[in-house]
């Protein structure tokens, strides 16, 4: 991977919004039009690395985050790149009518680092965790949003956020995220989900946190139940990767989706809308956050409580396998 | 400095004449915000006309001045003075409002050559104009971000998040003014919600506020000598204005916020407004008081 200056043993010592700070860092370096902004939140979002290494080129505006969504669209409009790094809670919702009408409606160049997403911020509660940014962004007109896995996809996700014209929303966690690749250079694409494991008995589209449950589930139904269960990591909501979904509708006729965000408007909403287009029958389930205000506690026993951990997984795949719907004298392959 | 005769001469004229074509837009437009839009084209006028560092025939120069319309919904105040500059050909303006047209009640950036923000959603201006003149300083360039707000916006939260920080950051490449019509769509400023007092609370946040006749080019130019000068604190021209001025039957007239012309009314207040330009070169009128009913000062 081009200018990334750690190793994968720094990575997993590393928090994912430290891993956005530094990388931040070496992109500040190489392009001295970028800038950064912060609400009050430099330290927990580290977007604190970039203002402590350039401190004339970052700007903390204190909590006021619709004044600071209007400035980086300002900023922009004059020719800088602003990376703009507050919880995802105030990013997509508290600043909404700024990203919409300020940054995506004139379509700048301002790349919005949210962290705290999801319910990663378990014991702050529901003023904290946010599990309709994923919705609500991915409706705005002009926007990319990227859920990374782990650290290192981040650190991919930040670099390919220079390089792509428009505002990008980048979804990160509060805190340490388990590793999903071994290595850094597996080919990180904008816009191309990653096959984690291949399989033809179904196919798990995860994002984000969920993605390495994915994969952890994958591997127990393979070594107990002997099912091939191919695991799609969709870093990618917008612009999604449409041909792997596709193909997977084709090949594994069964879908299940999961991630850390409600299930109204995200991840499952968007692959739905692909798969929909296919006209093929498929069995298909969406795993995440119900239409509720969640309860409070640590994110590990949250995504538990919501069955979107492995073991959740696991026990949605089997019930899908389960499912008899092939026998169904309605089931007609082709629409 | 003060302004010669000639000039101050030359700024009523075109003041008149951008006022005409805006009521003529709004016929076009088959209605428009020409209360906000008369109250606002003396400032606009003298700033595109005398101060601002524009060329029109390079939209995208780097070092031009920047003028932010926060009160995005003057589209049909606005595009006649960009029109008129030769931004775009004038004829476009008889396509206001029209399916398809790039003029629409709130202009956009994107499709309307001359204009800097997308504005329309009330109190974004001064961030984004903030934005540009932070910009501007790390860029070591020269150029100044002019925002025009309403006041009637003022209630806006963000106006005052961005307030604190063109103090904070001592942004004195940037020149706030607010159109103090005291009209908003319900009513009277002052009975819908209280601003008063105003220029102290753009004093607590920082700010030095000049205080001026929105429809004198004489106290319009101090006000912006003053901006221009300053040193370590913003300027926050507040400009004393009538919504509607010029045009007698709604002048001062919160209910003309937004409204259209037959072709009787369309005369009338072309009639109303050749005879305040008479008055005002005359010298015998002029300032804030002179076609108001309620409003002004």
């Amino acid at each position: 991977m081009s200018g990334m200056t750690f190793t994968m043993l720094d990575a997993t010592k590393m928090s994912t919004a430290e891993i956005y700070g530094k990388t931040l860092c070496d992109l500040g370096e190489e392009h001295k039009e970028i800038v950064g902004l912060s609400a009050d939140l430099a330290k927990s979002t580290k977007i604190g690395m970039f203002g402590e290494k350039f401190p004339e080129r970052f700007f903390n505006v204190g909590i006021a985050e619709q004044n600071m969504f209007g400035m980086a669209a300002g900023m922009a409009k004059a020719g800088l790149v602003p990376y703009v790094s507050t919880f995802a809670v105030f990013t997509s919702m508290r600043a909404l009518d700024q990203v919409h009408t300020d940054i995506c409606y004139q379509n700048l160049d301002v790349k919005m680092i949210a962290t705290h997403a999801g319910l990663s911020f378990g014991q702050a509660g529901s003023t904290h965790h946010c599990t309709e940014d994923i919705a609500i962004m991915r409706s705005m007109a002009n926007m990319t949003v990227i859920v990374p896995a782990d650290g290192v996809e981040t650190a991919h996700a930040v670099r390919a956020a220079y390089g792509r014209k428009g505002p990008v929303y980048i979804r990160i966690n509060r805190g340490f995220d388990q590793a999903v690749y071994e290595r850094p250079d597996y080919g990180f694409e904008l816009g191309k989900a990653v096959t984690m494991r291949e399989g033809t008995d179904l196919t798990i589209i995860a994002c984000g946190s969920t993605v390495w449950r994915a994969v952890e589930a994958a591997r127990t139904l393979e070594k107990v139940d002997g099912l091939k269960v191919r695991v799609l990591n969709m870093h990618t909501i917008k612009p999604i990767d449409a041909e792997a979904i596709e193909r997977a509708v084709r090949e594994t006729r069964r879908i299940i989706t999961v991630e850390d965000h409600t299930t109204i408007g995200g991840l499952g909403s968007a692959v739905a809308e692909v798969a929909a287009g296919t006209g093929k029958s498929f069995s298909f389930r969406r795993l995440g956050v119900p239409d509720c205000f969640s309860i409070i506690g640590l994110h590990e026993d949250l995504l538990a409580h919501y069955g979107i951990d492995e073991n959740g997984i696991a026990a949605a795949v089997r019930e899908t396998m389960g499912r008899d719907f092939e026998a169904d004298e309605n089931w007609d392959d082709e629409v | 400095m003060p302004l010669s005769s000639e000039e101050k001469r030359r700024l009523e004229e075109k003041a008149h004449e951008l006022r005409n074509l805006s009521v003529d837009t709004v016929v076009w437009a088959g209605s428009g915000h020409i209360g906000g839009s008369m109250s606002a084209m003396d400032i606009m006028t003298i700033l595109h006309h005398k101060y601002m560092k524009i060329d029109p025939k390079r939209p995208a120069m780097p070092d031009r001045d920047r003028f932010i319309l926060s009160k995005g919904h003057i589209g049909v105040g606005y595009a006649p003075v960009l029109a008129d500059l030769g931004y775009f050909d004038k004829e476009l303006l008889k396509e206001y409002n029209h399916t398809g047209s790039p003029l629409g009640m709130h202009l956009d950036s994107k499709k309307v050559t001359g204009v800097e923000a997308s504005t329309g959603s009330l109190g974004h201006g001064l961030a984004i104009g903030l934005g540009m003149a932070v910009a501007a300083r790390l860029k070591g360039e020269s150029w100044r971000t002019y925002v025009l707000l309403g006041d009637g916006e003022c209630d806006e939260g963000e106006v005052w998040e961005s307030a604190m920080a063109a103090a904070h950051f001592k942004a004195t490449n940037l020149v706030t003014i607010v159109d103090r019509n005291r009209c908003m769509i319900d009513g009277p400023t002052e009975e819908v919600m209280a601003l008063e007092p105003f220029a102290d609370k753009w004093r607590a946040f920082g700010f030095e506020v000049v205080e001026c006749d929105g429809h004198d080019f004489d106290s319009l130019a101090a006000a912006f000598d003053r901006a221009h000068a300053a040193k370590d604190k913003p300027v926050a021209i507040i400009a004393n204005t009538v919504k509607g001025w010029g045009i007698d039957f709604i002048a001062g007239d919160y209910k003309w916020h937004y409204g259209g012309f037959d072709a009787e009314k369309t005369a009338k207040a072309k009639e109303s407004l050749a005879r305040h330009r008479d008055a005002r070169l005359a010298g015998a009128a002029g300032g804030a008081g002179a076609a108001g009913k309620g409003g002004g000062k």
